[in-house]
């Protein structure tokens, strides 16, 4: 009963949330509610037994993504008057892009057909959590039997990275930079000149 | 009626209980906190620290939290009211609940999941959202720059702390709180770890922006950082927040490098001394290093905080992850499960 209930004040504010997030008329709001949704979502999780899952969820999205999200929504001056104008000129072709999306979400789902043999294996319980834990089992899957697959993948993420930074870094002319270990290395023999002045003179 | 009561009316009054049990020690603890941060600075500056209220001043936390309780909260009418008071709540629920998972003593815990450290480090992470709002919604300009120094702070030592904690977690093959402790039975972590217990207490220190990395909140540049516009029992849920988080960062520490609840030795006049007092004892031993490094550093300028963080820190953890699976594996000290 209490799980039911759980999951149902977890599920309605995940979706009411949600909701919140496009509605917002503020976007540091809509991020609020993001989170609202993503602690709602690790709390599901919960229930289903997938603790580890909640965890990281929590880590990588809320502690992580949002805040960024949340960092980058906060620095930006948005003028929401002018973001709203023209609104009612695209309406319809919107629209027409959502309905197209729509008709392809349903054809897919409605043609699509489970293997028998995953449907039967949906029935089968889940492992007590005596016998192994949720995170025994990720790793196990994840580092040994699908290893060359998560490695791509991580070299995937690799290059994404190393493009971003190609593509986005400049060399910059005349920024005065600061080199710790030269900064250290300067001695009072190379870095101070003493000269006699003479009066009356200057240099 | 009977039935309801007896399967979920009666655990939840236990539970209650259980936290109120919990949640009142640390609201003490915070209160006596701030009377002995400026008793040992107080000696450490050879100034006698407060001592007119109560007995030796024994009774000055509880004359500061009256005077806040007593004062108007003041909303400023640029303020966006809702986040603005969301703020300082978060940061204080944040900072209590994650005491739900930390052993004080075998079998002596709130709630024993399975994934216990990765909660404690998904709370600790969620910190800097209290930070945010508040330095948002104040709408003015030095909570807000106070608020982007601190998210970006906190940020880039949760890295190095993750991969630090990813260390521990090799050496025990478990995420149970309880389960890290006892695995120190025959030595403490600091030691076969040593440089990345010392790498972790000064990542929480940055995570708690605390001295000397307290920038947030550097008072002769930014007054005081995120919450300049707070004030009263608004004011008083930051401050409690914070000293909070700070006992938790301490009991974090002793979990993962000073064996939690285990005394020094395993011999006889140690084990006397029941768990939770060996605990207490760690956790306060770290809250006055705390204090200690507030005393004894000048702030760090923000340039270099970054350069801490990102060029040293992250390096080193990210090679002793490297390092520690290399040496468990080579020596075939790795802990085995089913």
């Amino acid at each position: 009963m209490i799980e039911a209930l759980a999951f149902y004040i977890f599920s309605s504010i995940a979706v009411a949330a949600a909701f919140m997030v496009i509605s917002a008329r503020n976007p540091v709001h809509s991020v609020l509610f993001l989170i609202l949704t993503f602690f709602n979502v690790a709390g599901m999780f919960v229930i289903l037994g997938a603790e580890f899952l909640a965890m990281i969820l929590v880590v990588v999205y809320v502690g992580a993504v949002a805040v960024l999200f949340m960092f980058v929504v906060m620095m930006l001056d948005i003028n929401f008057v002018e973001l709203r104008q023209g609104f009612l000129n695209y309406l319809p072709i919107g629209s027409l892009i959502g309905l197209v999306m729509l008709i392809e979400l349903a054809t897919l789902f409605g043609s699509w057909v489970v293997t028998p043999v995953i449907a039967n294996r949906g029935l089968m319980p889940t492992p007590s959590p005596d016998i192994t834990t949720n995170t025994h089992a990720l790793g196990n899957i994840v580092y040994t039997h699908y290893v060359y697959l998560f490695q791509a993948a991580g070299m995937i993420l690799l290059v994404a990275m190393i493009g971003a930074i190609v593509l986005t870094h400049r060399n910059r002319p005349g920024v005065k930079k600061q080199d710790i270990g030269r900064q250290l290395n300067r001695n009072p023999a190379n870095s101070v000149e003493i000269r006699k002045v003479e009066i009356g003179k200057g240099i | 009626m009977v039935e309801i009561w007896d399967n979920y009316g009666l655990p939840m009054v236990w539970m209650i209980l259980k936290i109120i049990a919990i949640v009142f020690p640390i609201m003490l603890s915070v209160a006596y906190l701030t009377l002995a941060e400026r008793k040992v600075i107080g000696a450490m500056h050879l100034r006698k620290g407060p001592n007119v209220v109560g007995p030796f001043g024994l009774f000055q936390p509880l004359a500061d939290g009256l005077k806040l309780f007593l004062k108007e909260t003041i909303i400023p009418s640029g303020a966006n009211r809702g986040v603005f008071i969301l703020a300082p709540c978060v940061t204080f629920v944040l900072a209590l609940i994650a005491w739900a998972v930390i052993p004080f003593d075998k079998g002596m815990v709130l709630s024993n999941i399975n994934v216990g450290i990765l909660y404690l480090f998904a709370i600790s992470s969620l910190g800097v959202y209290g930070i945010l709002m508040a330095g948002w919604a104040s709408n003015s300009r030095y909570a807000f720059l106070g608020a982007m120094r601190s998210a970006a702070q906190m940020i880039s030592y949760e890295v190095s702390m993750g991969l630090i904690i990813i260390t521990v977690l090799l050496c025990v093959g478990s995420l149970n709180l309880s389960d890290i402790v006892m695995a120190q039975r025959e030595m403490w972590f600091i030691v076969p770890l040593f440089p990345m217990g010392v790498i972790f207490f000064v990542s929480t220190l940055a995570e708690t922006n605390r001295h000397p990395f307290d920038l947030p909140e550097a008072e002769a540049e930014l007054v005081a950082g995120y919450n300049v516009e707070y004030s009263a029992m608004t004011f008083a849920l930051f401050f409690l927040g914070e000293y909070a988080n700070m006992i938790l960062m301490s009991a974090m520490t002793s979990v993962l490098f000073l064996g939690g609840w285990l005394p020094p030795f395993n011999a006889i006049p140690f084990t006397w001394i029941p768990g939770p007092v060996w605990f207490a004892l760690k956790i306060a031993f770290c809250l006055f290093i705390f204090i200690w490094v507030r005393a004894t550093f000048p702030r760090y300028r923000y340039d270099q905080l970054m350069r801490l963080g990102w060029k040293i820190f992250l390096p080193l953890s990210l090679a002793a992850v490297a390092i520690v699976s290399g040496i468990l594996v080579a020596f075939n000290l790795t802990p085995n499960h089913g």
